[in-house]
């Protein structure tokens, strides 16, 4: 089992849902990420998703484009984030996911990048531009060294597209939870609440509800309707303004601490 | 085996190993039901009435193909045949498609269309498309490209439409795409994307193709009505690659040279240019696989060209495959050589070519010399050079 499964596993068995930070890499550089990470664990953090900056970052707002430029203004690449992966593995065991665009791993080769982010000590990879559709690539060496592939579902995808992307995912997988792009606003609603069930309940993989969950009340919120709430934008802006991370995550933790309607 | 070079792409939008699909799964629903959408209207006999119809009293097509005598004359070798899209409505072969788009939007019954551009042509045409069909429109312009082309800005706004500057990363044509991209994953459920060029996810390099190939089809009919016999070569400027792909693919089952031109900039050693082919190498960005122009890290590279048309870091999906199979030729033009034929066209044609065609007109005059006085070249007008005018003059050091 991986390390993401174990994770959801015990969440799961004490009726507690995973906090799942997202920070970019290398933002302002790689030696704070190595602090930042460690303090998210300290705050209560389950799994860490750490980003990868990318030249074009698509499916990213504002906040994490900016994060983005200032990372890669910093020299910080593929390479150098897996041997800070390596370098944080002597200390923990926190579920590691790398989040980046298609074409760093592309152009690092994908079988050899699976190979050295399993080395590394990374678990999963979450790659907004990347459907299951295009993905044997990935899929195939990813099935046999053992690194979860976390695919993406929105509220627009139909019955066709869940089936496509649950069957692809493992680990868990990762419910946009609105039309948009990271940081934008959240809404919930019945019909997102149906298909999360849906997704839920016939794919019998955890699901973690992203984008757009930026405060305790909202984390709290979403929890009910899933296994793990991803937060983004909201921590990067701290890191920007150079402000202390811990205490924030340790109040999304206890917001969705205090959700224990597990369904 | 004879190879079906005009049977690209796949159902899942494969030209050999490029093209696909490389977005954000929020957008897939909407990419299919383009598609669909796209596929049912090819057989819709009133809507192609309609759109046939709009081809010739709103655009003005068929377009001219012109026996350019005196260049000819000048050069001393191949006979050089202009397609005139230049003499499309609002000035380019970029009505084709944008009319095309915003008439299947509104079929689709979307109410608001939203569109990239980098020198303003494509925003134009989409606002022109919008305003016919009367569909709410934004289109995304970056910073640096809404300074140079204010004129445009401008007629976009006349149009009806909203321009929106970006303002994040390079501030040029790749950061419109991108934040036309967000707001299609926002808005995807009321708005269309009118691509602009045979690029992106599928089915966009098909359907861009597709709508575009009017040109060549135009192209073949007259050119065997004037000389009773098809062309030796065909020549035309790739940026994403439209107005190319435009005139090839009609006569991809013939055997005629064909060669797409690039943006030299200052030359490839220089690092400044667009020569996709020459100076990059096999990429995903923006929504498909294809040629990119990447550093050693996969981070997507500047770019730069005298035409902002050809200022774009990767190339149609569907020019990776036909160099691939030795169908099209590529090769580059710099920016001295495009300003050269930009001015040479003018004095001995009284055309001012746009300065991505003119790329292509100074291809043809290398390649007319080549070839002897029996042959045949037919090379894409694309645009009109009007909009260029303020900038050949600031390159000439000349204030107007």
């Amino acid at each position: 089992m991986s390390r993401i499964s174990k994770a959801f596993s015990h969440l799961h068995e004490t009726g507690s849902k995973a906090l799942i930070p997202y920070i970019m890499a290398g933002d302002p550089s790689l030696e704070a990420t190595k602090k930042y990470i460690s303090d998210l664990e300290a705050a209560g953090a389950d799994i860490i998703e750490l980003g990868v900056p990318f030249s074009d970052p698509l499916a990213d707002g504002p906040t994490i484009q900016r994060a983005s430029e200032r990372a890669l203004k910093h020299g910080t690449t593929l390479k150098k984030v897996l041997a800070l992966v390596t370098e944080i593995r002597k200390t923990s065991e926190i579920p590691i996911i790398l989040m980046t665009y298609y074409n760093l791993i592309f152009h690092y080769g994908v079988r050899t990048f699976v190979q050295d982010a399993v080395k590394a000590g990374v678990d999963g990879v979450i790659i907004p531009d990347l459907i299951p559709d295009e993905a044997d690539e990935l899929i195939v060496p990813a099935r046999k060294y053992g690194l979860d592939t976390i695919f993406l579902l929105a509220p627009t995808s139909t019955k066709d597209r869940i089936a496509i992307a649950t069957k692809a995912a493992t680990g868990f997988i990762y419910y946009v939870s609105m039309t948009g792009i990271t940081g934008s606003r959240l809404t919930t609603g019945k019909a997102m609440r149906d298909t999360l069930n849906s997704i839920r309940k016939d794919a019998g993989k955890p699901v973690a509800i992203g984008f757009g969950v930026s405060t305790p009340d909202e984390a709290a919120k979403v929890a009910v309707l899933a296994d793990g709430v991803i937060v983004g934008s909201a921590i990067v802006k701290r890191i920007a303004e150079g402000k202390d991370i811990k205490k924030f995550v340790r109040s999304l933790k206890n917001a969705i601490s205090k959700n224990r309607a597990v369904k | 085996m004879k190879k079906q070079f005009f049977n690209v792409p796949d159902s899942s939008g494969h030209f050999g190993q490029y093209g696909g699909r490389f977005v954000p799964e929020t957008l897939m629903p909407a990419l299919i039901e383009l598609e669909e959408a796209y596929l049912n209207l090819k057989k819709d006999k009133t809507f192609l009435r309609k759109l046939k119809e709009l081809q010739k009293d709103f655009i003005g097509r068929a377009t001219p193909l012109y026996f350019a005598e005196n260049l000819t004359q000048k050069i001393g070798g191949a006979k050089i045949y202009l397609k005139r899209e230049d003499l499309c409505h609002t000035g380019a072969h970029k009505i084709n498609n944008a009319l095309a788009q915003a008439l299947l939007a509104k079929k689709m019954g979307k109410t608001r269309v939203i569109a990239e551009t980098g020198a303003g042509q494509h925003g134009v045409a989409t606002a022109t498309g919008a305003a016919l069909a009367g569909l709410e429109c934004d289109v995304y312009m970056g910073a640096e490209d809404v300074r140079r082309q204010s004129l445009n800005v401008f007629r976009m706004k006349l149009l009806g439409a909203k321009v929106i500057e970006v303002t994040l990363g390079s501030k040029t044509l790749k950061d419109a795409i991108n934040e036309a991209l967000r707001d299609w994953t926002t808005n995807v459920r009321n708005t269309h994307y009118v691509m602009g060029t045979a690029f992106g996810p599928h089915p966009y390099p098909m359907m861009v193709r597709n709508f575009q190939s009017v040109i060549g089809q135009e192209a073949r009919r007259q050119i065997l009505q004037k000389e009773k016999r098809l062309p030796d070569c065909l020549i035309a400027c790739v940026g994403g690659g439209s107005n190319s792909i435009g005139l090839f693919h009609p006569f991809l089952k013939d055997n005629i040279k064909m060669i797409g031109v690039e943006a030299g900039g200052l030359g490839v050693k220089s690092g400044k240019h667009a020569a996709r082919f020459a100076g990059g190498s096999l990429g995903v960005f923006q929504g498909c696989k294809s040629y990119l122009l990447q550093d050693d890290d996969g981070n997507v590279l500047g770019t730069h060209s005298v035409s902002a048309g050809l200022d774009y870091a990767s190339v149609g999906p569907e020019h990776a495959y036909l160099r691939d199979m030795h169908k099209v030729e590529y090769t580059s033009v710099k920016d001295n050589e495009a300003l050269k034929a930009f001015e040479l066209l003018s004095r001995t044609e009284g055309i001012i070519p746009a300065l991505e065609s003119s790329h292509a007109i100074a291809q043809g005059i290398k390649t007319a010399k080549k070839l002897g006085n029996k042959s045949i070249i037919i090379i894409n007008l694309s645009g009109r050079g009007d909009k260029d005018v303020q900038e050949v003059a600031k390159i000439k050091g000349i204030s107007l």
